[in-house]
């Protein structure tokens, strides 16, 4: 399949103490297992199973996703900022592969 | 041995039902005793009460191949008043396991929305588990059209 892409919307950056939103999306078609091939024999379930977000190596966020997650998976959710430093965000494929993206911010 | 119309068309109805039955089974939907018991795993045997939990989903969802849902729930995520985890269960779903978020108190609140497939109309269902081991739920119910002609 297409390699899948990550896109990440983090503030450029926040207060201290400012519970800030971020966004993530990557593609991939997330192959439910459930759909049948013209043949009639069931497509192998493909999908991305875990995604975690950290902040300076401590974690943040992170889900548990089932193949009823729509393609190209999307989650908005919060994080608490209280000193500059990095996000990190990791997708788990079911066939092994990692994906990450890196975004920084600043306190002012 | 010979058929009247009217027999043979009796046996022709009976068997059109037979096979509908047959694949009414071999499609196998996940119910809402299978979500029940999803929950009480979850939960750890303790029975969600409501309130704290709020389950924002359309009311009519155009297309089942995604349905944006948002969860939040009222904590101060910190200390003890804490979510550790929401559950989104679908109820008529072949798999009624939709996601589980974590949160942690770098979290600052505890509130995700997502994006999910429905197979049809049914109830979605969040569940909170809270650090101090109480457990919240709320229940939506989602409209699907197929056909997305708004119906």
């Amino acid at each position: 399949m297409a390699k899948s892409k990550p896109r990440v919307k983090v503030p450029k950056s926040a207060k201290a103490g400012e519970v800030i939103t971020i966004k993530t999306l990557i593609s991939h078609k997330m192959e439910s297992g459930q759909r049948k091939d013209k043949a009639g024999k069931v497509i192998p379930r493909s999908i991305i199973n875990k995604f975690t977000c950290e902040f300076n190596g401590a974690k943040v966020f992170e889900c548990d996703i089932d193949p009823a997650i729509s393609a190209n998976p999307f989650f908005e959710f919060t994080a608490k900022v209280s000193e500059p430093g990095t996000f990190n965000f990791i997708w788990v494929d079911d066939d092994g592969s990692i994906y990450t993206e890196e975004k920084k911010i600043e306190v002012n | 041995m010979k058929f009247t119309r009217r027999q043979a068309l009796g046996l022709t109805a009976g068997a059109a039902a037979l096979g509908f039955t047959g694949l009414g089974s071999s499609l196998a939907f996940a119910n809402a005793e299978d979500t029940e018991k999803r929950i009480m795993e979850f939960t750890g045997g303790k029975k969600p009460e409501s309130g704290k939990i709020t389950l924002t989903a359309p009311e009519i969802a155009e297309n089942g191949n995604t349905v944006p849902i948002s969860v939040s729930v009222e904590s101060a995520m910190s200390g003890d008043d804490l979510v550790e985890s929401v559950m989104i269960l679908a109820e008529g779903n072949p798999n009624p396991a939709v996601a589980t978020f974590h949160f942690t108190e770098l979290s600052g609140e505890a509130s995700a929305t997502t994006r999910m497939r429905l197979a049809k109309t049914q109830n979605v269902v969040a569940v909170a588990k809270m650090k101090d081991g109480s457990a919240y739920s709320d229940t939506r119910q989602v409209k699907v059209t197929i056909g997305g002609c708004g119906g």
